[in-house]
């Protein structure tokens, strides 16, 4: 691997422009970590990884040189960019009371590239967020995949369309329309679906025979963006994310799940810990709870061993910061993977999941998530061990552009 | 495992143990790399170098703590735990309200903060009302009722302080001031109130017949002119710190300025009246406007300007079990450690006046210490034992109270507490 590697920088030749990574420590979390390594970035891409004494310097790359170097962060579920630090009408679009379910709802015309909460995190290591529409209805929107940097959501952009958030239990029950109680709430899901069975199948059948002769249906088909947004779920194209945190919610989203044959994944999970079997069984991945949620009501029994436990059970698990609707207005993950790896989860497999497990749960696995040639160039510099609470992220690199990312970045001098 | 067994084998309260092989804190004093404590009668009675305290071996009980840390109890200035209360929607000044008188102490977060080394805590109404009632200072000795966990002062009264707030929880709503203008005549207006209460009292005291009818609210704001009950004050943005500091000085009360988010911007001023803080740490700052500048660097801002620091859990705002957390995320921002110990033992101990009783090991206090099985400020540390007066309250070795230090299922509900203004504005809240 490492030769591999020296081969390929003698090849590549280091050209003008090429920025040169050292760590005494780098974990490419895809494969060992490397003592004294480098990453070489060529054009916002990691060209090589090796170790140093293999790399042959002429002077003119730029050197960066840090303690430990990681991934860029991936946070696997949150609500930043959508929510703002303000926490008013102007900076909050999470959630829109307008209809229980409203899956034509996009991320991406809603978030703010710009919103300071956005730069606050990649302070902290985040490169990447899978953020958008929160759990507080039962369809409350569209999630999209970006990078925390760029001017405009342009720039920014991941993956515009990611999966379709949907809430189970209690959180989907407090808005005009929304379902009161669990019952209703599974009763109003699968009707929607099956319009969106129906709507899929009728927009197959040749023109003549859908009702042309009444007069219902001149042409092509109106379109629909609630149910053009449903059939991507209903086609597997995009996942279900449903947010369910009891037993019996996560138990009822996944016979849902198989009722429709729809791709799903489980946000929060509070007590996935009590139904390991059957989401193993089912195949549904876990973007898990912050580990320091607050715990009450349906989130009374979270605990802080179970990104643990479901790694132990072998079930794809990655750590998301969540939605506070009032503070923190964002959790910073690398707090939240740090306390999971230091009940039960261990070093290894707590960077993992907020890495290349998150990315792989994403979907974007071959961008992003690990250190390796080819992928984008993200990464997060560190001066000591990144979950602990007293080391600091000394610098972020996103597509290969260095951010300035001294953590607790604030107006304090 | 063997480290938390021998370590924590049981004792009892009254007789005399000496702990051994421990790393000592003693906050107060330097650090003790391989020390030993001898406790009797929930009182520290010594302690020093390994073999270096007089006492016969044979007649105490030996607890082999194996390299592991032992510092003072924590102490969290400002806690919700247990419930909320205090002050109802009545109106904006409620010092009658006593949060004594709401606290359930089968609360799961009381066990939580054992959990977390928390010994003596200041349990706290909120923050929605200019005045929301008088708080109480506890000890975590387990009990039934909350009577069990006073901290009794000179007189066998239930110590306590003065809640107060500014800033934009308290506004909003019938009867509660609209701005901040308003929100300082309401206090101004009551505590000269309380001054004219006082003087019709002491111009009475040969002629009980002529005395004042007892009010339970000028009382109260009575013997915070007397300097019998010190103000904790939540305030956030600068000139609500400013406009603290002006009533304290104006009526001459003890004030601790609670949360302080924009406190790094007027630190000499906080250091010129003398008023100590605590601080509120969350992961990120804003939810409200007025936290909009939150920084970690706050502890360090103010400690390098002099003034006095602790750190607070605002639990439910922050669980207990990571209060470390809080000071060590200070010390990401510059703070130095001997500080960070001194704003969650020594330092907090002075702002409730309880510093001849707990808040550092030194012979003659109360034995309110924690045991770690590492440095209290490295994320992955984990709280082993807590002990109140000699008493051991936690016990990671036992599973009900590992299932309190990580949650799980039958961990418990703790009380969500009431949020102030969220349904009177889009923000605000418990902070």
């Amino acid at each position: 691997m490492s030769s591999f590697a020296a081969t390929l920088i003698a090849s590549l030749l280091i050209a003008p422009g090429d920025v040169v990574v050292r760590g005494d420590l780098v974990h490419t979390v895809s494969g060992p970590a490397i003592a004294d390594g480098y990453v070489l970035i060529r054009d916002g891409d990691i060209a090589a990884v090796g170790r140093a004494d293999e790399l042959v310097l002429d002077g003119d790359e730029r050197v960066h040189h840090a303690r430990i170097v990681t991934p860029g962060l991936v946070d696997a579920r949150g609500t930043v960019g959508l929510t703002g630090q303000y926490n008013i009408p102007h900076d909050q679009d999470m959630l829109e009371g307008s209809k229980p379910m409203q899956p034509q709802l996009r991320a991406i015309d809603a978030y703010n590239p710009q919103e300071r909460l956005v730069e606050w995190v990649r302070g902290f290591g985040t490169t990447t967020v899978h953020t958008g529409h929160a759990p507080g209805a039962l369809i409350s929107g569209r999630t999209f995949i970006v990078k925390t940097a760029g001017d405009t959501v342009n720039d920014a952009v991941l993956v515009p369309d990611a999966m379709v958030s949907c809430t189970l239990g209690p959180a989907a029950q407090k808005k005009d329309g929304s379902p009161g109680n669990r019952s209703k709430g599974i009763a109003m899901l699968r009707q929607k679906l099956m319009d969106a069975q129906h709507w899929v199948r009728e927009g197959a059948l040749p023109e003549e025979e859908v009702g042309a002769e009444d007069g219902k249906r001149d042409g092509p088909r109106k379109r629909d963006l609630e149910m053009e947004a449903l059939a991507g779920v209903l086609d597997r194209q995009m996942p279900l994310l449903v947010y369910a945190n009891r037993a019996q919610d996560i138990a009822n989203a996944v016979r849902l799940a198989q009722e429709f044959g729809i791709a799903m994944v489980l946000d929060g999970g509070a007590e996935s810990y009590m139904v390991l079997d059957e989401l193993k069984a089912a195949g549904v991945p876990v973007l898990t709870h912050p580990p320091m949620i607050r715990m009450y009501e349906e989130r009374q029994n979270a605990a802080f061993t179970t990104p643990a436990k479901l790694a132990d059970a072998g079930i794809p698990m990655a750590i998301q910061t969540g939605y506070e609707s009032y503070v923190p207005k964002v959790r910073v993950l690398v707090f939240e993977a740090g306390h999971a790896a230091a009940h039960g989860l261990g070093f290894e497999r707590a960077l993992k999941a907020c890495t290349l497990d998150a990315a792989r749960i994403l979907g974007i696995d071959d961008r992003v998530g690990s250190i390796e040639p080819g992928k984008d160039a993200d990464l997060a510099l560190w001066d000591g061990d990144p979950f602990e609470w007293t080391s600091h992220c000394t610098g972020v690199y996103i597509d290969g552009k260095a951010y300035d990312a001294s953590d607790c970045m604030d107006g304090a001098s | 495992m063997s480290l938390i067994a021998l370590c924590l084998a049981a004792t009892l309260a009254g007789d005399p143990t000496l702990y051994t092989n421990a790393h000592l804190i003693p906050v107060t004093a330097p650090d003790i790399s391989e020390g030993e404590m001898l406790i009797a009668d929930g009182m520290i009675v010594a302690l020093g170098p390994a073999g270096s305290l007089d006492v016969d071996r044979d007649a105490v009980a030996i607890v082999d703590c194996q390299g592991g840390t032992i510092m003072p109890g924590l102490i969290c200035t400002h806690s919700h735990i247990g419930g909320w209360g205090g002050g109802d929607r009545s109106g904006p000044i409620q010092p009658e309200t006593r949060i004594m008188d709401a606290i359930d102490v089968s609360d799961p977060g009381f066990r939580r903060a054992v959990a977390g080394g928390l010994t003596t805590l200041n349990i706290m109404p909120g923050s929605g009302h200019l005045s929301s009632g008088q708080t109480l200072y506890v000890k975590l000795r387990g009990g039934d009722t909350i009577d069990d966990l006073f901290i009794l002062d000179g007189d066998d009264r239930p110590m306590g302080g003065l809640k107060m707030a500014n800033g934009t929880n308290p506004q909003g709503g019938s009867g509660f001031p609209g701005t901040r203008g308003k929100s300082a005549a309401l206090v101004r207006q009551a505590f000269l109130d309380a001054q004219h209460y006082l003087d019709q009292q002491a111009r009475t005291a040969d002629d009980p017949a002529k005395a004042p009818k007892r009010d339970l609210r000028l009382e109260t704001l009575g013997e915070v002119l007397q300097g019998k009950r010190t103000v904790h004050h939540h305030t956030h943005r600068h000139d609500d710190i400013m406009t603290v500091l002006r009533l304290a000085d104006e009526f001459g009360f003890e004030v601790v300025l609670h949360h302080v988010s924009d406190g790094w911007k007027v630190a000499d001023e906080i250091a010129a009246a003398g008023a100590p803080c605590s601080i509120i740490v969350v992961d990120s700052p804003g939810g409200k406007q007025e936290a909009i500048d939150l920084s970690f660097r706050t502890g360090r801002i103010l400690a390098d300007a002099g003034v006095q620091i602790a750190y607070h859990t605002d639990d439910w705002i922050t669980d207990s079990r990571y209060f470390l957390r809080s000071p060590a995320l200070g010390m990401r921002a510059g703070l130095d450690r001997e500080t960070a110990l001194r704003s969650v033992t020594i330092n907090a101990a002075e702002m409730l006046d309880v510093e001849d009783r707990t808040g550092s090991l030194e012979p003659g206090k109360d034995a309110d210490f924690v045991l770690l099985d590492g440095d209290p400020f490295s994320s992955y540390t984990k709280v082993l034992g807590t002990w109140v007066e000699g008493d051991r309250v936690f016990n990671r070795a036992e599973p009900d109270d590992l299932l309190a230090a990580t949650g799980g299922f039958g961990a418990g509900n703790a009380t969500r507490p009431y949020m102030c203004c969220q349904e009177h504005h889009h923000t605000g809240g418990a902070q």
